[in-house]
């Protein structure tokens, strides 16, 4: 089928999904996948097979009653697998249900209960996505197609709307039309900074050189954050039609993706859509029946999340040492190659095409005035439910935390409003944000205010057993281990801040310490090379800010409030408790416990190695470790 | 360097055209090939692509991914991202080192049965924390859980070795 | 619009209006200013690195900016020291200093180290952060250089040196992070690698990372061995530059000073190598006329730069046969000097020798095995310009106090042809100087040539011999330049018949043994002193040195003879990046395919795998044993293909397939 008639394609696609009397959706997502969904799929293949009912796995010529299909990530990670058969949907699916669902559900159009979605906050149970909270509260702009449509059918895409976008651009538009466009839209990077999606392209675009390039940043490394593996997982198609439409407003006709090895299904995912995209003329020479050529390359990222800044991606989509140089030259000028190149990451690619569909106007309805458009995030932690979630620019943090992540859990897991403490946003390049932080709308303005940033959307919940200084130094861990090494400030810097965060941590630091971590804090923030180094210090400095009391009482009182801190643990026996059974004397492996049997026991802290043997052969819950 | 050695290295390089800007594209195929990068591979590769030796070693050593010494048969990689840290992958850490002799320094065993990561995010935060023995994800993990899918891997290989 | 006007061309570097010329950053236009902004990492002839983050400055409107990377813009308002800027300065010299053990009073760069300067400028009391507790050992396997990567501040200065402008690419960083490190290829030892050990590396290190192997000691051992004669000798080069080691400006002539210091350390007798430099020219005009005549063997190139025969050993094995065989003015002297001394009546090894170099290569030189003879090597002992300063002041001899004297006769007579050896295209002009004045030995020293080209790093010249002979002369310095010039004269673009190269740029002046105070020495002027001291001697061609005719009469025989051949002339080896011993399997068809890198040029690979196809398409794959193997030496012409004993030169598949029926028949 040529691809200069979409319609054709959609009408085709259309007239065959006619036929379908029943549609059943596994996520094949990272998560759901190891969650054990495939084994559900293979289940529901041979059990409907069983039952001589007609099955298709792709609508094609002949397909009829049942649709099997494949779905990327649908965001509700925790509650994996998820399955819909039609509007009904399911959780937590294992393969040895899937004969019930077939008899109940697929047969019968009969709700199997016990399958449905189940609040924790309060027990109410949910048929479709759209009634509960965790969808409900969300805008899926970009992920509407997200799990819903088959990632490895382009025609799926095609009809749903997909690639006329792009069609329109390389056919119907010129480079300035496009840009002008982009302007008007609004759309900011969502890869961290927030530059003008625009702007850039127009700078690209007049940019002298014939050869220019179109990188797709896919090398999600913040740890904490998989938008952009599920955007490649669930909708790879998106991101192949704005960078198409990215080569047309700049004039390239070569495009890298470049995606983290860590990501294989990604990988796969992206590989097919190219493939087919190739197959019916969307790339390569003369795609959409035009003159315009743009085809595209896929570099798999070796391990090292400095290539996430551009220039250090480009130096190793070179064949270099994944080391940033000064800019500028800024990319737009000279990148890869030394050509103007514009580099993009996934989920602003993934906007551009639904962008051009639904108009600026329409699209500017959404978010806020300087931050059109909705914003992906990861939600993680200490939180009822976590997954991939979607809001416009201006949502409250509370409004993610409390209605659609459910509400922090506590120790146990179980909900527990008060156990909120605090909010990390952005990955090692952000911050740390408080309750008052809560009611903030976020934004990109709002948050680097506050000490954080949007960053690429890791959004980790954290409750009170969280110890401020021992993110502060599990961050700093990251970054240390991930600075390329080439300026001075960033490479030393940060191994001697988290040498300081660790004596902090393991009670050896006195005020000096901080005063010195916080002075070279400073210097690093703004004598780094790159982005990386400028931002490593983000971490500390937030926490310092916001919970300065926690670093103080780890100073003077030598004490972890968060009770995280192993070296700062005192391990007590409560002598009501302990029935002097001599277990925890026994256990112990240098001898810090003393006590008679069948009297209480007692710890002797300067003995004490702090390994927690005592606690875990204790059967009467006798002994605790505080701050 | 062995004449079968020699013709997969080639057979790579011919892939990529020989093209010293494909050298990480390079490496890694090698380095699937033999689940390490071998000197004497490495200074081919060098030889091929025009570029100096010290520049491979160079790359090969800035990756996270390369190896310049041989990994186990088996890859354990255990995600230690924020999702997953703050769900106590630490715990996961020990109790797989423990298991198997390893520490901070020494990522494989003795026998090249198993080699243990510990990497940064493996994009599966919704299912922290995470472990990967090759290729195959596992959620929610606990020391438990890991040492006991540890077993029965090496509860294979040993019957493997058997026959 | 008059504002626009006023700053045009102009930025204010702390309110003081500065002129923007060619600057192609802001860190060159404040320099201009008279500010010394501190760098590690930033040199003129190297790309910019931005990593040593000492060049901030507050750019109004734009905050802090490291101004190597930040292009000079009209109107820009710049301030180059305050209270941040300080502040962020002090930290990273003291995150540096914690990082390495610098042990500052043990260093032999002590008194040039940047980092040592910078420190003590910023008045840096007191490291606020923890000392590095990890040592990585000091590397003294090689001949020429030290590597003590505790000392080094990775600004990369080394790494972009070797591959930017020598083209070679020995060292590269390895590991990332705060594990980053400065090493050759898989961690081996500079010996093991390309390294040419020119030490551009360590004339650029602004620390004692990279220095210069001194073997000072072993020279006052000999010098205070009473059974023991010690002879040295001085290169061109050092008599225009060790003056800047005592504050004298770069180009003076320090001669006679530096022949009364040597005496004073107690050498028994000083020499000059601008002698050997004239006998150079008399065997290399002599062999390149022979080819020359022949039409073979050319373009034919000079061999008195160790650091480039080592290069053409390691990558142009097939040039080799090109490469003059005299051995280098050092080596020529240190022959004459050993075998002067036998013949009149003294023991070989009761006499060593010493030379004043302006090079670390030379250190590799002599070492070199075919130098020695039972063990005795010609040359002892190398003494870079720097180390021969070191020597002065620890014996506590005020060298600018001394009175000038004489070299040692008969080995320190020379021509100026001797003396220009130590400027780039000095060999070349010492050449058309002999050439000349056989023409025609009337006519001006200063030759006739019709330069077609001229440069900083390569001269292109015509010689017209008459009777229509015209000779193609190019002189290059700088390895990378050379290796360009060298794929030109492959490529069929260039064509000559002579070409001197020089592996360090600016020629031997401009060599790693040379003072190094502040990294931005002023080559020209070292090239000039040579000239002008060229201008004061008496005679300025080599065939006027009648000390050479001498030694030829007296001891050496013919020009280019048999016993010239074995006190002068020297043979080179192709040394291989890859060892591949062919493997042979008895009973067996056993073909190998060499893998050398000109037969992989040639398309080795593509035979390689042809060959393969070829056997299983031929079924007799049982019968064959095929292995890559290295190297047989017929670089000029592979790929080469082995089978049995026949040997396939220029090999294809046609070739190999019929030789292999011929060979499986058998």
């Amino acid at each position: 089928m040529p691809a200069n008639n979409l319609k054709e394609i959609k009408d085709n696609y259309d007239k065959q999904y006619a036929n379908i009397t029943k549609k059943i959706i596994i996520c094949a997502g990272t998560g759901c996948v190891s969650s054990g969904s495939m084994k559900v799929f293979e289940a529901f293949k041979t059990e409907l097979a069983k039952r001589n009912l007609n099955v298709c796995l792709k609508i094609s010529e002949g397909c009829r009653e049942i649709y099997l299909s494949k779905s990327g990530c649908q965001g509700f990670c925790q509650q994996g697998p998820l399955l819909s058969i039609g509007d009904t949907f399911y959780t937590k699916v294992k393969d040895t249900d899937v004969v019930e669902l077939i008899e109940k559900s697929v047969l019968k159009d009969e709700v199997v209960e016990r399958l449905l979605y189940k609040n924790p906050a309060d027990g109410k149970q949910y048929k479709t996505t759209a009634e509960i909270p965790f969808y409900k509260k969300q805008t899926r702009f970009l992920l509407q197609d997200c799990g819903r449509i088959n990632p490895e059918d382009i025609n799926e895409y095609i009809s749903n709307g997909g690639y006329e976008s792009a069609r329109k651009a390389i056919a119907e538009m010129s480079d300035a039309e496009i840009c002008n466009f982009m302007l008007d839209a609004g759309l900011k990077g969502r890869g961290g900074a927030g530059f003008p999606t625009g702007k850039k392209w127009d700078l690209t675009r007049q940019s002298k050189g014939h050869k220019k390039y179109v990188i797709c940043n896919a090398d999600e490394g913040d740890p904490g954050a998989f938008m952009d593996r599920s955007i490649m997982e669930g909708n790879p198609h998106s991101v192949v039609e704005g960078m198409i439409i990215a080569a047309k407003a700049i004039g390239a006709d070569e495009g890298y993706i470049y995606v983290r090895m860590e990501y294989p299904l990604a990988v796969t995912r992206i590989k097919t859509a190219v493939r087919e995209a190739r197959e019916i003329g969307i790339l390569g020479k003369g795609i959409f029946g035009t003159k315009y050529n743009f085809d595209i390359n896929i570099m798999e990222g070796a391990g090292a999340f400095v290539c996430g800044e551009e220039t250090a991606l480009i130096a190793s989509v070179e064949g270099a040492r994944g080391m940033p140089r000064p800019k500028p030259p800024f990319p737009a000028v000279s990148g890869l190659f030394g050509k103007p190149t514009v580099i993009n990451n996934v989920e602003t690619l993934a906007n551009i095409g639904k962008i051009m569909a639904v108009g600026a106007q329409e699209f500017r309805k959404m978010g806020t005035k300087n931050a059109p458009g909705t914003k992906t995030f990861a939600l993680t932690g200490h939180v009822a439910n976590t997954g991939l979630v979607e809001v416009p620019f201006g949502t409250t943090l509370r409004e993610i935390v409390n209605e659609i992540a459910g509400g922090t859990t506590g120790e146990d897991g179980s909900p527990d409003q008060e156990a909120f403490k605090a909010v990390q946003i952005g990955g090692p390049s952000g911050g740390c944000l408080t309750k008052e932080h809560l009611d903030m709308p976020i934004e990109y303005d709002t948050l680097k205010a506050a000490g954080a940033m949007v960053g690429s959307g890791g959004l980790v919940v954290m409750n009170k057993t969280t110890c401020m200084p021992s993110i502060a130094k599990f961050f700093m861990g990251f970054t240390q281990n991930e600075s390329c090494g080439k300026c001075v400030s960033c490479r030393e810097g940060t191994k001697q801040m988290l040498s300081m965060l660790t004596d902090i941590t393991e009670g050896k630091a006195d005020d000096k310490t901080m005063h010195t971590l916080e002075d070279l804090a400073n210097v690093v923030k703004v004598s780094s090379l790159c982005g990386l180094g400028k931002s490593a210090p983000q971490p500390v400095l937030s926490t310092l800010r916001y919970f300065r009391n926690e670093y103080n009482e780890h100073i003077q009182n030598k004490n972890c409030p968060a009770g995280a801190c192993k070296a700062l643990a005192k391990y007590t026996i409560d002598p009501a408790k302990c029935v002097g059974c001599t277990a925890c004397k026994r256990a112990c492996p240098v001898g810090a416990i003393t006590g008679e049997v069948k009297k209480p026991h007692a710890v002797d802290k300067a003995k004490c190695i702090k390994c927690g043997a005592c606690m875990k052969a204790c059967k009467f819950n006798a002994i605790s470790v505080g701050g | 360097m062995s004449v079968e050695k020699l013709s997969d290295v080639i057979a790579i390089l011919n892939e990529y055209d020989n093209n010293p800007s494909k050298l990480i594209p390079i490496l890694q195929k090698v380095q699937h090939k033999y689940n390490y990068l071998p000197e004497d591979a490495m200074t081919f590769v060098a030889n091929s692509l025009g570029i100096p030796p010290a520049k491979v070693f160079g790359v090969a050593t800035f990756f996270s991914h390369f190896s310049i010494t041989p990994k186990g048969k088996h890859i354990i990689k255990i995600c230690d991202g924020t999702a997953c840290h703050v769900k106590k992958s630490e715990g996961i850490i020990n109790a797989v080192q423990n298991k198997l002799g390893l520490n901070a320094q020494k990522h494989t065993t003795d026998d090249f049965n198993f080699t243990l990561e510990c990497v940064s995010c493996l994009g599966a935060c919704g299912i922290a924390p995470v472990v990967v023995i090759d290729e195959e994800v596992h959620p929610q993990m606990t020391p438990e859980k890991v040492t006991a899918l540890i077993d029965e891997v090496a509860k294979k290989e040993a019957q493997n070795a058997g026959k | 619009m008059t504002a626009n006007t006023e700053n045009k061309g102009f930025v204010y570097v702390e309110g003081k209006k500065v002129a923007i010329e060619n600057e192609k950053n802001l860190l060159e236009v404040i320099r201009k200013a008279q500010i010394e902004l501190p760098t590690f990492c930033y040199h003129s002839e190297l790309s910019v690195y931005g990593a040593c983050r000492l060049c901030l400055v507050d750019i109004e409107g734009m905050g802090i900016q490291a101004s190597c990377s930040i292009a000079p813009k009209d109107g820009m308002k710049v301030t180059v020291h305050n209270s941040q800027i300080r502040e962020m300065r002090k930290t990273n010299i003291e995150l540096l200093l914690a990082a390495g053990h610098h042990n500052c009073t043990t260093c032999v760069k002590t008194g040039m180290c940047k980092l040592q300067d910078i420190a003590k400028k910023l008045g840096i009391k007191e490291v606020r952060f923890k000392q590095n507790t990890e040592v990585k050992e000091r590397n003294t396997s090689s001949h020429a250089l030290v590597r003590d990567p505790e000392k080094c501040v990775l600004c990369g200065d080394c790494i972009r040196m070797c591959s930017e402008v020598q083209g070679i690419g020995v060292i590269d960083f390895v590991n990332r992070g705060s594990k980053t490190e400065v090493l050759p290829a898989f961690g081996k030892n500079l010996d093991d690698v390309e390294c040419i050990n020119c030490g551009q590396c360590v004339r650029i290190c602004p620390t004692g990372a990279l220095t210069s192997k001194s073997e000072v000691s072993h020279i006052w051992q000999d010098i205070w061995n009473p059974g023991k004669k010690v002879a040295v000798q001085v290169a061109p080069a050092v008599r225009v530059a060790l003056g800047e080691m005592y504050g004298l400006k770069e180009g003076e002539n320090t001669t006679g000073l530096i022949v009364t210091a040597l005496r004073m350390l107690g050498f028994d007798y000083v020499y000059d190598t601008s002698y050997s430099a004239d006998l150079t020219i008399f065997e290399e005009v002599n062999e390149f006329i022979g080819r020359f005549e022949k039409g073979e063997k050319l373009p034919l190139f000079t061999s008195c730069c160790p650091g480039w025969i080592k290069h053409a050993e390691h990558c142009y094995p097939e040039l080799l046969e090109n490469v003059s065989s005299c051995k280098s003015p050092q080596q020529m002297l240190a022959s004459a000097i050993k075998e002067s001394f036998v013949q009149e009546g003294g023991k070989r090894e009761d006499i060593s020798v010493v030379s004043v170099m302006p090079c670390t290569a030379k250190k590799f030189e002599a070492k070199r095995p075919e130098f020695s003879k039972d063990g005795d090597f010609d040359v002892s002992n190398v003494l870079t310009t720097m180390e021969l300063a070191r020597m002065i002041d620890e014996k506590g001899i005020k060298f600018l106090e001394l009175e000038p004297s004489a070299f040692d006769m008969p080995f320190g007579f020379k021509t100026g042809a001797g003396i220009i050896f130590g400027a780039a295209g000095g060999v070349t002009e010492a050449v058309v100087r002999f050439v000349l004045g056989k023409v025609a030995p009337e006519a001006d020293y200063k030759p006739i040539t019709k330069v077609l080209h001229e440069s900083k790093s390569l001269k292109e010249m015509e010689v017209d011999l008459g009777g229509g002979k015209k000779v193609r002369i190019a002189a290059v310095n700088g390895l990378k330049n050379a290796q360009n010039l060298i794929a030109d004269i492959k490529s069929g673009k260039k064509q000559y018949d002579f070409v001197e190269i020089m592996a360090c740029p600016n020629g031997c002046v401009g060599g790693a043994g040379q003072p190094a105070i502040t990294g931005r020495e002023n080559m020209k002027q070292r090239s000039e002193g040579l000239y002008s001291i060229d201008d004061q001697v008496q005679l300025h061609k080599s065939q006027d040195n009648h000390y050479i005719a001498e030694l030829y009469k007296n001891l050496v025989g013919e020009v280019g003879g048999k016993k010239a051949h074995e006190m002068f002339h020297t043979h080179y080896h192709s040394r291989q990046r890859i060892k591949l011993k062919p493997e042979e399997a008895k009973g067996k068809t056993n073909i190998n395919v060499c893998f050398g890198s000109s037969c992989v040029a040639n398309g080795a690979k593509k035979l390689y795998q042809e060959t393969r196809q070829l056997v299983k398409e031929k079924g007799v794959d049982a019968k064959v044993h095929m292995t890559p193997s290295f190297c047989y030496e017929k670089c000029t012409r592979g790929p080469v293909v082995k089978i049995n004993d026949a040997i396939i030169e220029k090999a294809d598949a046609k070739k190999v397939a019929a030789e292999l029926d011929k060979q499986v028949k058998k």
